[in-house]
């Protein structure tokens, strides 16, 4: 195999910390590269710079022997190199033809484009209708169109920034399809990931990273998941585990809950079913934009519903504000850290107090009680290992596994009868989120009903008692998840969407 | 009260003349808030624009040369705007605010030795035979350059926006600037574009009120103006030919309180110069509750921050 790119020494720091320190590695030809790290490793800062987004500080890249400097994207592109983003580059309100003329240097006019879309989409088996608007496409169709995009300019390194973190197990299936023809073809694809079994199923190489550094390669082949995560961490990882418990009486009813959406794009949900009994915990799986953030609204009472669509231990709640259920101790932690669950430019304590100020009993006939708030921000920082100076910071300051661990923490310290989190370790890296699903298997073995919605499907299976999955929103029967093997699971997830598998034309 | 004496003919005739500054105004704030930003100094330009405008005219006795240099005076103050916002990242609203209330008092200090002068008239194009024509005639063909010229850029921003690159571009920059960047557009340069342009057409239109509408100078004339083409770019749903729909409206009802206010009609004055205003907020109301729609022809970025932060 030839070299295709060829990176040595390459150096950025940022004030504070050094994202990537004298990183080198090669991909070849036609190789898929596969580049690990938890998240905070480095890995998006290395691919930015390979993308021509960040300059490096220091250090060399060749491209087929040539020096590579890329200055901007554009460049880059010029070079054969393209990308898809793991999020953030779609247009939502454009359509598919015009979101992919954005990402090319000098696009034919809409309609032989249009005609261009549809001879790529179906030689590469990613079926895709130029004319749709973006915001109404499914996750895995979203990336279609960024792959699309970039496979319209002929790159010869493509570079895939978390590809499968969006799809069902079969979109992954028809993704990974693709990228091996695509690398048969001769183009070579640098595929960023923390997902070990995808790693081990597609990659001919692996460059581990850990804290911007090379700290390992290898052939992931070669080597098992275990062993690839410890490469990852640098320490063994332990898998939380809980005491087995019988679940209780039915702590939450929800029975035909039906909502309108309130953003443009959102997902109506349709005539859910379920309960949750005590000491159980029900994992909600599905791809992204099925209805998640629809469902933990109308869960947390910012959205409201009928008022007997959600009975809390039998009483009718539906038509009750988030304030008023936390009264009742059902409590929520929804996925948006910033600006949602916590308010960034405010202080621990502030936060603390903020979902707190009830069940907590902080606030004195509308005066607020700062020590006691202090001292309750105080006790979830220590209880949940939050790395922070002190109750006295801005939210903002936190990195994003801390401030999750305060957010889940603020929460279960609140003595809640059931819990509802949405996404609780997204974005964190794995040992905090090995300390989150702890936290809130605890909840569940000291008689709390939990509910997590997660697209980490993972997740779902380790944590979870009973599963059932969002889709088009509406959910699935939810069943035990010890039964359940991976293929039902997406089966339940929709598939592949309704679309026909797709058969790579060969 | 006699209400024959409001000629349809004329009504419709001044109503052009009288819709051109907001439908001017409102057209370049347009272009800026479809870049994603909100500009809320659209008064501040427009009066700048009319002062400018109407010292270059009476100074060298050109209007032409008068509007020219209102959209260079407006277009040079809407970059002060955009270099504190793009480039120093202060909040749009306070400084479109602040923008406003500058441009208001350094329009008055500019504007000392021009009171109660008159302006150089402003000739109207000629069209020959088609003036004459019955009842178009002085609708359509009487009119002077800046009508017409008015007209031919609103249907040039709507071509623009939907069938070039850089209308793509522009478009794409206000719904998304995140991903704008990641492709590689420069999403700070594009927006000091837009908001230079904005700012020229809303000195165009102001200049349009002090030498042709009013025309003198007086202070604050603008009397709200900017706002309203504000409030008709939201009226619009951020699209082009229904700028000229929400202009000619409140251009409409603003010419027609006043030919009533002529023929006599038993209301008090005060409420006929308010029903423009009224009719103004009630659209708006109409049209704003359905929320979610609103919200989808929105620019997704308008008025937030951009930080390249990689």
């Amino acid at each position: 195999m030839t070299d295709l790119l060829t990176i040595e020494g390459l150096t950025k720091a940022y004030p504070g910390v050094r994202a990537n320190d004298d990183v080198s590695f090669t991909v070849g030809e036609g190789e898929v590269h596969a580049l690990l790290g938890e998240n905070g490793a480095g890995k998006s800062t290395l691919v930015k710079i390979i993308y021509g987004l960040v300059k490096p500080d220091s250090g060399r890249m060749t491209l087929r022997g040539a020096p590579y400097e890329p200055t901007e994207p554009r460049s880059a592109r010029a070079a054969g190199v393209a990308m898809v983003f793991q999020h953030f580059s779609l247009f939502e309100a454009l359509n598919v033809a015009e979101n992919v003329a954005l990402g090319m240097e000098d696009p034919p006019p809409q309609r032989q484009l249009a005609a261009r879309i549809r001879a790529v989409s179906e030689n590469y088996g990613l079926p895709l209708d130029p004319s749709r608007m973006v915001g109404d496409l499914s996750a895995g169709e979203r990336q279609r169109v960024e792959i699309i995009r970039c496979l319209l300019q002929d790159p010869k390194l493509l570079i895939m920034d978390e590809p499968t973190s969006v799809l069902t197990p079969q979109e992954v299936e028809i993704l990974f399809e693709t990228l091996r023809k695509l690398s048969e073809e001769g183009t070579a694809i640098l595929y960023i990931s923390h997902k070990l079994e995808e790693i081990r199923a597609l990659c001919d190489n692996a460059t581990i990273l850990r804290l911007g550094k090379v700290v390992d390669s290898c052939d992931p082949r070669e080597k098992s998941a275990a062993e690839l995560a410890e490469m990852m961490v640098g320490t063994v990882l332990h898998n939380p585990n809980r005491q087995p418990a019988e679940p209780g009486e039915i702590v939450l009813d929800v029975s035909g809950l039906s909502v309108k959406p309130s953003t443009p794009f959102g997902k109506t949900l349709k005539n859910l079913h379920f309960t949750v009994r005590a000491g159980e915990v029900l994992g909600i799986g599905g791809v992204a934009g099925n209805g998640q953030d629809e469902l933990l609204a109308a869960l947390s009472g910012e959205v409201l519903a009928d008022a007997n669509a959600i009975r809390l231990n039998g009483q009718p709640i539906g038509q009750l504000g988030p304030n008023a259920r936390r009264r009742l101790a059902m409590l929520s932690a929804p996925e948006e850290r910033m600006g949602h669950a916590a308010a960034p430019d405010m202080s621990l304590t502030e936060n603390a107090l903020l979902t707190g100020a009830i069940r907590e009993n902080l606030v004195n006939r509308g005066v607020v009680k700062w020590p006691a708030a202090r001292a309750f921000a105080k006790r979830i920082i220590e209880g949940f290992d939050v790395r922070t100076p002190g109750p006295d910071n801005m939210a903002r300051a936190l990195s994003g596994g801390n401030l999750q661990k305060f957010v889940i923490g603020r929460e279960v310290l609140q003595r809640p009868d059931i819990l509802v989190v949405n996404q609780p370790t997204w974005g964190v890296d794995a040992s905090a989120a090995a300390a989150i699903r702890q936290a809130l298997l605890d909840l569940a073995s000291a008689g709390a009903a939990v509910i997590v919605i997660s697209q980490d499907l993972d997740e779902l299976m380790e944590v979870s008692d009973r599963f059932a999955a969002l889709n088009e929103g509406r959910l699935s029967e939810a069943r035990p998840t010890r039964a359940l093997s991976l293929e039902e699971i997406g089966l339940m997830m929709g598939g592949a969407h309704g679309m026909e598998v797709a058969h790579v034309a060969g | 009260m006699d209400l024959s004496a409001i000629d349809p003919q004329i009504l419709v005739a001044s109503l052009m003349v009288a819709s051109t500054p907001i439908l001017l105004a409102a057209l370049g704030e347009l272009v800026v808030e479809r870049s994603g930003v909100l500009n809320l100094g659209v008064e501040g330009m427009m009066i700048t624009g009319a002062i400018c405008g109407f010292a270059i005219a009476v100074e060298t006795g050109s209007p032409a040369l008068g509007f020219l240099a209102a959209m260079a005076g407006s277009a040079l103050l809407s970059l002060v705007f955009g270099v504190l916002t793009q480039i120093f990242l202060s909040n749009q609203v306070a400084t479109g605010l602040a923008l406003t209330l500058f441009g208001l008092g350094l329009s008055a200090l500019l504007g000392q030795g021009y009171v109660g002068i008159k302006p150089p008239p402003t000739t109207d194009l000629n069209f020959g035979p088609l003036r004459d024509i019955p009842v178009l005639g002085p609708i359509l063909f009487q009119h002077d350059a800046v009508v017409y010229l008015s007209l031919i850029l609103v249907a040039g921003v709507w071509a623009v926006l939907k069938f070039t690159r850089a209308g793509l571009v522009l478009r794409a920059v206000g719904e998304n600037h995140d991903a704008a960047h990641a492709l590689g557009y420069k999403v700070v340069r594009i927006r000091l574009l837009a908001i230079m342009f904005g700012g020229a057409l809303a000195g165009l239109g102001g200049a349009y009120l002090s030498l042709v509408r009013v025309p003198q100078w007086t202070e604050g004339m603008t009397a709200g103006a900017g706002w309203i083409a504000l409030a008709i770019v939201v009226f619009a749903s951020w699209k082009a030919p229904r700028i000229l729909l929400g202009a000619y409206l409140f251009g409409g009802v603003t010419v027609l309180q006043l030919n009533l206010q002529a023929a006599g009609v038993a209301i008090p004055v005060e409420y006929l110069s308010m029903s423009p205003y009224l009719i103004t907020i009630l659209v708006l109301v109409i049209i704003s509750s359905d929320r979610s729609r609103v919200a989808l022809n929105a620019p997704a970025s308008l008025g937030r921050t951009f930080h390249a932060s990689s």
